[in-house]
């Protein structure tokens, strides 16, 4: 054997010795995923209409963003090329902020999205900033979160807008577009959940509505415990209270227990009834809503969402894969995961301090429309929404709505800067509604 | 006027929910002294049950009166069925134990039920308004009122009359209140001590299985309705004196006048004045209203 072949042999087995080296390596960063902790309900009065369609929206987008089969601007793989892995977690716990914890520490998350209860939302914003993870809230509600709860917000996001979103809105549609309630609109009742989110909703409605319109009273509010599902005394307070409107941010379960009961004892035909939140329960309820019934989605979702190739999409791959269409609390997880792809892509890196730099301020857009993370430093999106009143079809045995009208978001949320109560008592300062 | 008399429906109509929803819960207790926590997961099947069956009924058009056997017979098939599996199945091996171990086996099985629901009727939630809708309704003091709602008064009423009836007027309720005051003199005296286990056990869970049943038609049948009636029963038979069914019965009174005369009268303390009673009995007469005496064994 020549030196020169001794040589040869033994570059060989360097090479070779090195490549088996670097190959475990080189794998090991191929087959990095970017480990996404998805929270919904997926047991409870609340899985049916809201945590399992978030649930199933995450897996069919995660599948979408891993395939790159979402249209554009979102049509390239991965969150920049990481591939997502979610990790599925149910809601409905004693103890939200344990499972959070757990999500972060034992599972070794990247980043998590979800949460449909304000409840939850408020537990676990403080806990956020806390275990130093990216966190971006989807379906929950109350204003509190950046207003009173995380005040200087550098992990936590959410990509839907608050409460105050709907329950302007919802006051400038009874206000402002329903002439028949308006002209005899001398009192106003509410029956809303004994909670942050039925609290605050009833807080922003009554207080838009006294603001919109002088002189109108309060003639009963009403908060029973969530998840009661029996409305018999409430439902004869609203009909002794006798108002001329009555406001509602039930969901879910709840809302149709509310609807089964109120519109059989004639309380919706008696009043004028604002459902904030009530897009879940149409394909479910159908004639059992009577018409003209005011109907919210919590943004331009569902029935609502605007006409665009990212819709059609969304609703038809929805539809495909699970049967049904998607509902607000689908479009709202979408919203958090297309605009954790936005912050990625637009980084060039689908890493949680790439995402976290990018996310802020960020506008993009989903098949809801445009999400604006305009509030709370760039944290907290507003959105625009639409409200119609209720009309079943009785040739396709479907609910539909008519007198849509839809707000900007300027117009319907707080500026920076501004808390909501203080917004609101300006009068709406700064508002743009043109 | 008007809020005097809505205090007074509403009261006696959430009463009647709360005797149906807890009186199986009490009977257990009383004869087997079991805290059957799975009792909600009963009135779950129930509730389940009887929205699906007539949901399936109501699709074929025909007349919607028929929907008042289903209801019964729904809860009467799957309380049975269900009843005898978990008392022969799980509770009679388990018998003798402290009643704290009863307490969590209940509670293993009402976890299990919980996910028996979901496994059989998913996570979509059941409406099945057919029935209280179908009766119409009636103004009282210029304030409509379903039928559906005074049919529920009045099959709680029957149920407790019948109930009571039962055992005190014919010899296997007479035989069952031996049980009660002692079982093992009754089984000394050569009562079946065991058979009267498993019918009691299978009665308890067809009562709790009707309460979901009858609630049904007025809400919507979501996962997690369990959890939300056994709250509200158990607070019902402490306040009554847990294993009294006429205790289940006064207790189901007060509680419901107590949320009745708040959400009309003062709406906030809804939820506090339920356990503000619960709180004023016990600390008055701690076994409850009308708990059981005991003798005491040395």
């Amino acid at each position: 054997m020549t030196h020169s072949t001794l040589s040869r042999i033994s570059s060989h087995w360097l090479a070779a010795t090195l490549a088996l080296a670097v190959a475990p390596a080189a794998m090991a960063q191929e087959e990095k995923t970017f480990k996404l902790g998805v929270v919904s309900f997926l047991s409870g009065g609340a899985s049916g209409p809201f945590g399992v369609p978030s649930r199933n929206a995450a897996e069919l987008l995660a599948d979408a963003i891993n395939n790159g089969t979402v249209p554009a601007p979102y049509d390239s793989v991965g969150f920049a090329g990481t591939l997502i892995e979610p990790v599925f977690v149910d809601e409905a716990s004693k103890n939200v902020v344990a499972d959070y914890q757990r999500l972060v520490q034992k599972d070794e998350v990247d980043a998590i999205v979800g949460y449909n209860s304000s409840g939850s939302c408020v537990a676990i914003a403080p806990e956020v900033e806390k275990l130093e993870t990216l966190t971006v809230m989807t379906a929950c509600g109350t204003s509190q979160i950046f207003e009173e709860i995380v005040t200087e917000p550098h992990y936590l996001f959410r990509a839907a807008s608050h409460a105050t979103m709907d329950n302007v809105a919802a006051a400038r549609y009874v206000v402002e577009h329903t002439p028949a309630a308006v002209d005899k609109l001398g009192e106003i009742a509410g029956i809303n959940q004994n909670y942050s989110w039925g609290l605050d909703s009833w807080r922003d409605f009554s207080a838009s509505i006294q603001v919109l319109k002088n002189d109108v009273g309060i003639a009963n509010e009403q908060f029973p415990k969530i998840f009661a599902g029996q409305y018999g005394a409430e439902i004869s307070a609203l009909l002794t209270a006798r108002a001329d409107v009555v406001h509602s941010s039930f969901w879910g379960g709840d809302l149709e227990a509310l609807v089964i009961q109120g519109a059989g004892r004639g309380l919706f035909g008696r009043t004028q009834m604002v459902l904030t939140s009530s897009d879940t329960a149409i394909h479910r309820l159908g004639r059992q809503i009577p018409d003209g019934t005011i109907i919210g989605a919590r943004g331009s979702y569902n029935i609502y969402a605007p006409d665009s190739e990212l819709n059609s999409w969304f609703r038809q791959a929805y539809f495909d894969r699970y049967g049904v269409y998607p509902v607000h609390p689908a479009y709202q997880m979408v919203n958090a995961m297309l605009g954790m792809k936005a912050a990625a892509d637009k980084a060039g890196e689908g890493t949680e301090e790439a995402i976290i730099a990018n996310l802020k301020g960020l506008s993009f857009d989903t098949p809801g429309g445009i999400v604006d993370m305009a509030l709370a430093g760039g944290h907290q999106a507003i959105t625009g929404t639409s409200y119609g009143t209720y009309k079943f079809d009785k040739d396709t045995g479907l609910g539909t709505v008519e007198n849509i009208v839809s707000f900007k978001a300027e117009c319907i949320n707080p500026p920076a800067g501004l808390t909501s109560q203080e917004w609101i008592k300006t009068g709406f300062e700064g508002a743009d509604c043109d | 006027m008007f809020t005097t008399v809505a205090i007074i429906l509403d009261g006696f109509g959430f009463a009647a929910w709360l005797f149906l929803s807890s009186v199986g819960l009490t009977l257990i207790y009383g004869v087997m002294r079991i805290l059957n926590i799975s009792h909600g997961g009963f009135y779950a099947l129930g509730a389940y049950s009887a929205a699906w069956a007539i949901g399936l009924y109501t699709q074929t058009g025909n007349t919607i009166a028929l929907t008042y056997l289903i209801i019964p017979v729904a809860a009467i098939v799957v309380g049975i069925l269900t009843g005898l599996l978990v008392e022969r199945g799980l509770l009679r091996f388990m018998y003798g134990h402290e009643e704290v171990l009863m307490v969590l086996v209940t509670y293993a099985v009402f976890l299990i039920l919980e996910d028996v629901t979901k496994l059989i009727w998913g996570t979509e939630s059941y409406v099945a308004y057919q029935p209280a809708f179908w009766l119409g309704t009636v103004d009282v003091a210029g304030i409509p009122y379903t039928i559906y709602k005074f049919l529920i008064i009045g099959i709680a009423v029957a149920v407790g009359a019948g109930l009571y009836w039962g055992l005190n007027h014919t010899r296997v309720g007479k035989l069952l209140l031996v049980v009660i005051h002692d079982r093992e003199v009754s089984a000394a005296l050569g009562i079946n001590v065991t058979l009267f286990f498993t019918v009691t056990f299978v009665i308890g869970t067809t009562l709790g299985a009707l309460g979901g049943a009858l609630t049904a038609p007025e809400i919507s049948v979501v996962p997690g309705i369990g959890a939300e009636v056994i709250v509200m029963a158990f607070a019902v038979i402490v306040i009554g004196g847990m294993g009294s069914i006429g205790g289940a019965m006064i207790g189901a009174v007060i509680v419901g006048f107590a949320r009745a005369m708040s959400v009309h009268l003062y709406p906030p303390v809804e939820m506090f004045s339920i356990y503000l009673v619960m709180a004023v009995v016990l600390a008055v007469r701690p076994y409850g209203l009308f708990a059981l005496a005991e003798g005491r064994k040395i």
